[in-house]
Formats: structure tokens, C-alpha cells, sequence
């Protein structure tokens, strides 16, 4: 069994390959070298593996390819994948998220967009459409841009049922569709807004990565600019679990492929301070959905710590047991083959770590 | 005829030319319409989807920069030549 690991960087996409149980790792490329890589996808729902990468150039624009060989080849269409309409006004500043819909749709693929907005592919990927009910959304004017601009970062297609869907951003908060994209609606209830006048605004959350639990798809956790916060509703509330991490802030939040319950994250001090916690190379799991967390170091750097951890750049393959990966911004990846207990390095000194993705080829 | 010249990084699109020939002259815009038309995936890399230029390209007729002769209006006459290179940014 070959486990692929996907690095997008800020300078190209990086693909590591492991044939010894991920023990050992084989990196090749850079594929776009020059391009930012914001979002990769590893599409198994057909017969040969997808992959599907959105780059942006700061000289060029944004694109997305795919391939269907594992990164030997790429394909583009002659047509832009994705564009806004004319009647926008909008254009593309980059894709931030791929998110291949659930096994019922084979065929669908999700992207969220700079500027915030979301587009569906019912060809896997070849061709995207405008969301249009969200693009036309009445808060979508009052929607905020974060440092890394205004975009949908986050879209969680539901795995069982293709009408409902939800999408995050920060500055902005969680959307929720239970009608195939037709209408939308704020799920943002017990998500505080410390930076605004009104800190339990309906909507103006800036969530930072939204992931689903394995076991239940209700069950949903959030990583804020600042808090930590677990729903058990689909969305209509959420509650802090960010006691007993060391920090509530941080970018990424990764929920195990198939263990309810589990779920990492990589505390940064704060806002004003983004460094990991105590300056140490750290990442914490929750076995219990947050109610309690443990730090896991072994095998990480020992001494102190500075890279951050960027939002999409800690993700889980969906081996048995699952492996769990990270990025720094400094160049480095990391990966564990047990779940987070211990681990070793994959890559180091490549350009900063925009996001990693991980599965069984 | 107007000669476009396009920089090293977007010659996989134009099928690895150096050099493309167009048909279309009296603005860079026409120029840049025969692009799309003929090669789609390079001409995305020159503008974006509402048709203006990239911040970091830049595009000279016979030498001159177009954002300082008319932008997209830029006047082209036949023969001319249009040069594409992207500007020194980044890092």
C-alpha cells in the first residue's frame, strides 16, 4: 500500500510517497513551482485516485489541475475551471478549499474561493459552477476580510446526505445549506466575536478550520481567531472545549477519519503572540471530544518553537491506524503513524507549509 | 500582423512558442481578445475574468509600457510588437 501526502507550499506542491507502512518518505517536485498551493483534494471516490490542486501565482493568477496519475501529469481545461460570472463583477483571487462531496455524488466536487464565495463541479472537478443563493446572500456585504484576505476556507459537504453542506470563513462564520445550496443560513450561536462591539453577533465570526467528527456528522469542532468550540447540533449551537489546551487560539482543527471523538489541533499563544504555546513544538489530541487534551511531542523538535501551523496545513490520512500530518511555516513536515503518539520528519526547508493532505493509493 | 513575444513561464501554454502572430491590431485589447480565442489558458494568465490586465504583468507595445499609452486601449498598429513579461515582484 502507497500513502501519498500532499504539501501545497508557497512556492509549488510537494507529493511524499511511503511504501513501508509510512515509515519511510520519498518527496518529489516541485509541481507550480512559483504558485502558492492554498488547496489540494485526494478524490477517491473513482477508480484511480484525483488529485486535485488549486495554485495561485502572484504573477499569473489562481488555476486548478488535476490528475489522474498521481501528479505524473496534470490536466487544465482550456476554459477556467473557475470564474465568476460576468454579472459579478468579481474575479478570481485564488481557490482555498476542494472538497469532494460525499459517495452518493461521485461526481461532485465543492471549491471555496477567494473572495468568499463557493462553486460546485458535478464532473469532478473539471468545471465549477457559482453557488449563487450565497453569493447573493444579503450579509455577504458585512462579511470581513482576515489577514490571508476574504475567502471560504472551509466547506464540509455532509458524507450521507447531498443536500446539506456547510461552509466557514473567517471573518465571517459558518454557513449552513440543508437544501443543496438554495439557501443559506448562519450557524454561528455560542461562537464569541471578541473583536467586535457586540460579541455574539448572528454572523462576523472569524473561524479559523471547521472539521466533522467521524462518527457523528452532527457533531462538529471549530478553531476561532480565539476559542475553541465543539457543536452537537449540525451547527444551531456551540460550546468552548478549550479547556485543557494551553492556548484557544490557533488555524487548524482535524477530526480523525474514523475514530468519534478524536480530534488535533497546534495552539499558537494568542493573536498578538502567534507562536506555538510555550514555545514548544506541540500538538494536542482530544480522545473525548474535547472534554479533556493531551500534549504530543515525542519525536518533535525539543528545543523552542516558532513556526506557526497555517489552517489547512494538519490533516489525517485514512489509514488504519490513521496518520496525522503537519506543516510549519518554516518548511518542515511532520508525520505520525499512530494517531498523534509519535513522530518523525518527512520534509524539511521547503518553502512555507500552506496545507497537506493525506490518503492510502 | 502584430507579433506577440511572451515570457519563458507561459510558453507551455502557446504550445512552447517564443513568439505567436495575430491577426487582430488597432488596440491591445483586440490583441488579447485573438489570445483568448486562440490560446484560453494563456491568455487567463495575462487578465482575469472581467478582462483586466494582472497587477504583475506587464505588457509593452513596441516598448512601451501600455499602462502608460492607454492601458488596454493602447494603440497597436500592424506590425507592431507586443511584449509580455511579468514584472519584478515577489519573493
Amino acid at each position: 500500500m502507497t500513502t501519498l501526502l500532499a504539501i501545497g507550499t508557497a512556492k509549488g506542491l510537494f507529493l511524499a510517497t511511503s511504501t513501508d507502512g509510512r515509515r519511510s518518505w520519498e518527496v518529489s517536485g516541485p509541481h507550480f513551482a512559483m504558485s502558492g498551493v492554498y488547496a489540494v483534494a485526494v478524490d477517491k471516490r473513482r477508480a484511480t485516485p484525483r488529485l486535485l490542486v488549486g495554485s495561485s501565482s502572484s504573477h499569473f493568477g489562481p488555476r486548478l489541475a488535476t490528475s489522474d496519475d498521481l501528479g505524473a501529469s496534470w490536466h487544465e481545461p482550456e476554459l477556467a475551471p473557475v470564474a465568476f460570472p460576468a454579472d459579478t463583477g468579481a474575479s478570481l483571487g485564488r481557490v482555498w478549499q476542494l472538497a469532494p462531496a460525499g459517495t452518493a455524488e461521485p461526481d461532485v466536487v465543492w471549491a471555496g474561493t477567494e473572495p468568499s464565495a463557493l462553486f460546485r463541479s458535478t464532473d469532478g472537478g473539471h468545471t465549477f459552477e457559482l453557488v449563487r443563493a450565497l453569493w447573493d446572500h444579503p450579509h455577504r456585504p458585512e462579511w470581513g476580510a482576515g489577514f490571508g484576505g476574504q475567502a471560504i476556507h472551509t466547506v464540509l459537504p455532509h458524507p450521507h446526505d447531498p443536500a446539506r453542506v456547510m461552509v466557514a470563513m473567517s471573518s465571517g462564520g459558518v454557513y449552513r445549506s440543508a437544501d443543496a445550496g438554495a439557501s443559506w443560513a448562519p450557524g454561528n450561536t455560542g461562537i464569541r466575536a471578541y473583536f467586535l462591539p457586540d460579541q455574539w453577533p448572528e454572523f462576523g465570526q472569524c473561524v479559523h478550520k471547521m472539521a466533522r467528527d467521524a462518527g457523528d456528522p452532527e457533531r462538529l469542532y471549530a478553531q476561532n481567531h480565539h476559542g475553541v468550540y465543539r457543536s452537537d447540533d449540525g451547527g444551531d449551537t456551540w460550546a468552548s472545549i478549550a479547556e485543557g489546551l494551553p492556548s484557544d487560539f490557533g488555524f487548524p482543527i482535524v477530526a480523525h477519519p474514523t475514530r468519534p471523538g478524536m480530534i488535533w489541533s497546534f495552539p499558537l499563544i494568542a493573536d498578538h503572540s502567534r507562536f506555538p504555546a510555550d514555545h514548544r513544538c506541540r500538538v494536542y489530541r482530544s480522545a473525548d471530544a474535547g472534554a479533556t487534551w493531551e500534549p504530543l511531542s515525542a519525536g518533535l523538535p525539543d528545543g523552542p518553537f516558532y513556526p506557526a501551523v497555517l489552517r489547512d496545513a494538519m490533516c489525517a490520512d485514512d489509514a488504519d491506524p490513521a496518520g496525522v500530518y503537519f506543516g510549519t511555516r518554516s518548511g518542515d513536515v511532520y508525520a505520525s503513524r499512530d494517531e498523534g503518539d509519535s513522530w518523525s520528519l518527512v520534509a524539511a526547508h521547503l518553502p512555507d507549509v500552506l496545507c497537506v493532505r493525506a490518503a492510502e493509493v | 500582423m502584430v507579433t506577440v513575444l511572451l515570457p519563458g513561464p507561459l510558453r507551455d501554454e502557446a504550445g512552447g512558442a517564443a513568439r505567436l502572430t495575430v491577426g487582430a491590431e488597432g488596440t491591445l485589447h483586440a490583441v488579447l481578445d485573438e489570445l483568448a480565442e486562440r490560446w484560453p489558458r494563456l491568455a487567463r494568465r495575462l487578465r482575469d475574468e472581467r478582462g483586466e490586465l494582472r497587477r504583475y504583468v506587464n505588457v509593452y507595445v513596441d516598448g512601451e509600457d501600455c499602462r502608460h499609452v492607454g492601458g488596454l486601449d493602447a494603440p497597436v498598429r500592424a506590425g507592431a510588437e507586443v511584449q509580455v513579461l511579468p514584472s519584478v515582484a515577489g519573493g
